[in-house]
């Protein structure tokens, strides 16, 4: 709450302060996070990381003479297609935005993509869309993503299992595009490194009750469960369940099962589990670490690092291009996002415009170490947790 | 050849997770089964009435375990309870004074209550949101298991494990306890024969006295009894997050609807056919067969009649034959 009353305050501030400054010309980025839905606990954190991107941008001075950049939010809801593209049909019409950082969940972001940011030209970069179909979407050069495709992830959690000699597994999965998308990759991973699936069963996220999902799975057997949900949600339902009737005792988890919640709630319960999730070391984390905590926001929630990176993008590609325009992100995107150039950290977002303006080049490393591969997607380290004592301990990273 | 370990089984997996739950179900389709009775429409905003019903009694829960008192192997919540539906019961009758008498004093046809309830709906919801967030929260403590699967396992050395939660048997029970005394009230009592009369024949009652505001005030009270009461319980049992028990309208009015709306008999005996039919239908009988037969015969495939996918579709299965056949529900409630 006193969070949400600060990033409030803030934002009236900003809000406040462009007012005072009515002169400069104001360019608007649209945050499309699902503020309401399955993942609402998260999304608060995601859209504050990216405006902490965007004010400092503007705090800098340096960029784009007289420019400033501007959040627009809207909600995504991450599961309802249409809401979603309405939504970003509004951003588009009504608020004039430029480019877009996100949106969230795989499902809606291929509708925003395909009925709002491609047929208007408008540049998207999503910080947490993972589903392997977005990389073969068509696009036309306008979409980015920050996190990772989930096609790696399913080999990095069988080769996880494969570590650990098991060889037989329960799959259950969020009956969403990101869930199924990750079921696919994982299970065609699994069973060619000569694994067993014994029963690969979808949940429906927010349901009242999970008894039947875990009868049959119990049915099924397997030594792990492999959970690949959402973690404030159908997944930690799942979980609960199989406690609750010792169906299993030991998970394997995919990225959308990691978070504090469900070890405050069920941690006790889950030593010897463990799974993987997208995660950045070094120096650009622990950048990330120290301003979100000078600006009172959860750095450590769930695509945070990938949140900001993706708004610090749009903003350093425009600056590339030297225009505040949806081609200038578009274009230049990659280009900044990769070597060669000067490393960029997070919070040193004004040295990156200085030397776009003297004509250098930067490598932006940001707080996920981004580096674009393919079709302009994330390449990932994940680390790879135990859970231990309620808590998460890092095994590797891989 | 082993029954116990197959019964065992079905008991874990089947019957014990659906008897909880067709409590739950219960105590939130009476809700709505008495506002369909009683004020003649369907209340959309039911799930959110119970989100903030138990959101208020997370809030003394948390101050009574802030203070230290606690109910020692019960969960601190059930003392809570009465405070949670006495902020609810402001609420519903805050709202009735404000929005729901206006239309009945204009005798507004049912489908524009009901429309009307869906904006209450989603006012309750921005309410529950404001106060304390869309995020998960937790407030049960004390015992969680009266037999956890392995001790079950260790106690009587069979191959099957069965667990049967604190919070199950506590909703058992309470449910019992609700069910009989409501039952009572209705049945015995001056006010509950007045309800009932109201119910049945408004013009008459009216004209035998009864005193219709005092008859829709003691059943907003009713209800949120009821809804707190269920809502507390199903985030003691499984979680409590608001965006859940939005969701959880839809089998609550299928439980209603196919015991018959305005029935409270129907709506019970609708929210253990709806659990029942959820959890057992879809249900894989891989590992109880397996205990049944000798092993060679031991089945390969999974013995499951319809993928789980399938199991919202079997509850709505149900309503739809329940509708055409016996538009009024089993328990001849009132035709939607």
């Amino acid at each position: 709450m006193n969070k949400l009353l600060a990033a409030t305050a803030a934002a009236a501030l900003c809000a406040g302060a462009a007012n005072a400054e009515s002169h400069t010309q104001e360019v608007g980025i649209g945050v499309i996070l699902g503020f309401t839905g399955p993942i609402e606990s998260l999304t608060p954190q995601m859209a504050a990381s990216a405006e902490l991107a965007l004010s400092e941008i503007n705090e800098s001075g340096n960029f784009l003479d007289g420019v400033t950049l501007a959040p627009v939010r809207a909600d995504s809801t991450c599961v309802d297609s249409a809401a979603a593209t309405a939504a970003g049909e509004r951003l588009v019409t009504t608020d004039s935005i430029v480019a877009i950082m996100g949106a969230d969940c795989s499902g809606v972001t291929g509708a925003v993509l395909s009925n709002v940011a491609v047929p208007n030209g408008i540049p998207m970069i999503s910080p947490s869309a993972t589903s392997p179909a977005l990389s073969d979407a068509e696009d036309n050069g306008l979409f980015f993503r920050t996190a990772p495709s989930d096609a790696r992830q399913g080999v990095v959690l069988a080769e996880i299992l494969m570590e650990r000699d098991i060889g037989e597994v329960a799959v259950t999965y969020s009956n969403s595009d990101y869930g199924k998308g990750l079921s696919d990759a994982f299970a065609a991973a699994y069973e060619d490194m000569g694994g067993e699936i014994t029963i690969n069963l979808p949940h429906e996220d927010n349901k009242a009750d999970y008894s039947a999902e875990i009868a049959s799975a119990a049915s099924a057997g397997g030594d792990v469960l492999v959970v690949l949900g959402y973690s404030d949600s159908g997944g930690r339902g799942m979980i609960q369940a199989a406690l609750d009737t010792g169906a299993f005792d030991t998970f394997m988890m995919g990225d959308g099962m990691y978070g504090d919640a469900l070890m405050d709630a069920l941690g006790d319960y889950m030593n010897g589990s463990f799974g993987a999730v997208p995660w950045s070391e070094g120096e650009g984390a622990e950048m990330f670490a120290k301003i979100t905590e000078e600006a009172g926001i959860n750095g450590e929630s769930s695509f945070t690092r990938e949140s900001y990176d993706a708004a610090a993008l749009i903003a350093l590609a425009m600056m590339k291009g030297g225009e505040a325009t949806s081609e200038a992100v578009a274009e230049n995107v990659m280009s900044v996002a990769n070597a060669p150039g000067e490393p960029i950290l997070p919070g040193e977002l004004g040295k990156a415009l200085q030397i776009l303006t003297d004509g250098g080049e930067i490598d932006y490393v940001g707080a996920s170490a981004v580096e674009l591969i393919g079709p302009g997607e994330a390449a990932g380290t994940y680390r790879h947790y135990d859970i231990e004592d309620g808590d998460y301990t890092t095994v590797e990273f891989k | 050849m082993d029954f116990l370990n197959a019964f065992v089984a079905l008991s874990n997996f089947v019957l014990i997770p659906a008897i909880a739950y067709g409590s739950q179900l219960a105590l939130g389709a009476l809700g709505v089964t008495l506002i369909y009775g009683i004020l003649r429409f369907s209340n959309f905003a039911h799930g959110d009435t119970m989100a903030f019903g138990t959101m208020v009694a997370i809030l003394f829960t948390w101050w009574f375990q802030s203070m230290g008192i606690s109910l020692g192997p019960l969960p601190t919540a059930l003392l809570a309870i009465p405070f949670g539906i006495a902020g609810a019961a402001a609420l519903l009758l805050l709202t009735d004074r404000v929005v729901y008498r206006f239309y009945r004093a204009q005798k507004a046809k049912p489908v524009i209550l009901v429309i009307v309830s869906m904006g209450v709906m989603f006012i309750y919801n921005g309410l529950t949101r404001v106060v304390l967030g869309p995020d998960d929260q937790r407030f049960a403590d004390g015992e969680r298991f009266l037999i956890g699967a392995l001790d079950f396992r260790r106690m009587t050395g069979l191959e099957e494990g069965l667990a049967i939660k604190s919070t199950q048997a506590i909703t058992l029970v309470t449910a019992i306890i609700v069910v009989a005394l409501l039952f009572w009230f209705l049945t015995y009592t001056r006010t509950g024969k007045s309800m009932r009369a109201y119910s049945d024949n408004e013009d008459l009652a009216l004209l035998s006295g009864i005193n219709p505001e005092r008859v829709v005030m003691v059943t907003w009270l009713i209800v949120a009894a009821l809804a707190t009461i269920a809502g507390v319980l199903y985030g003691l049992d499984k979680s409590y997050k608001p965006f859940t028990y939005f969701q959880l309208l839809l089998p609550v009015f299928a439980s209603a609807i196919v015991g018959g709306l305005g029935s409270p008999l129907g709506a019970i005996a609708g929210g253990f056919i709806i659990a029942f039919s959820e959890v057992g239908i879809v249900y894989a009988w891989k590992r109880v067969v397996a205990h049944m037969v000798p092993e060679a015969w031991e089945p390969e495939g999974l013995l499951q009649l319809l993928s789980t996918d399938y199991k919202f579709a079997v509850s709505f299965v149900i309503l739809v034959i329940v509708l055409l056949f016996r538009p009024t529900g089993l328990f001849r409630g009132k035709a939607v």
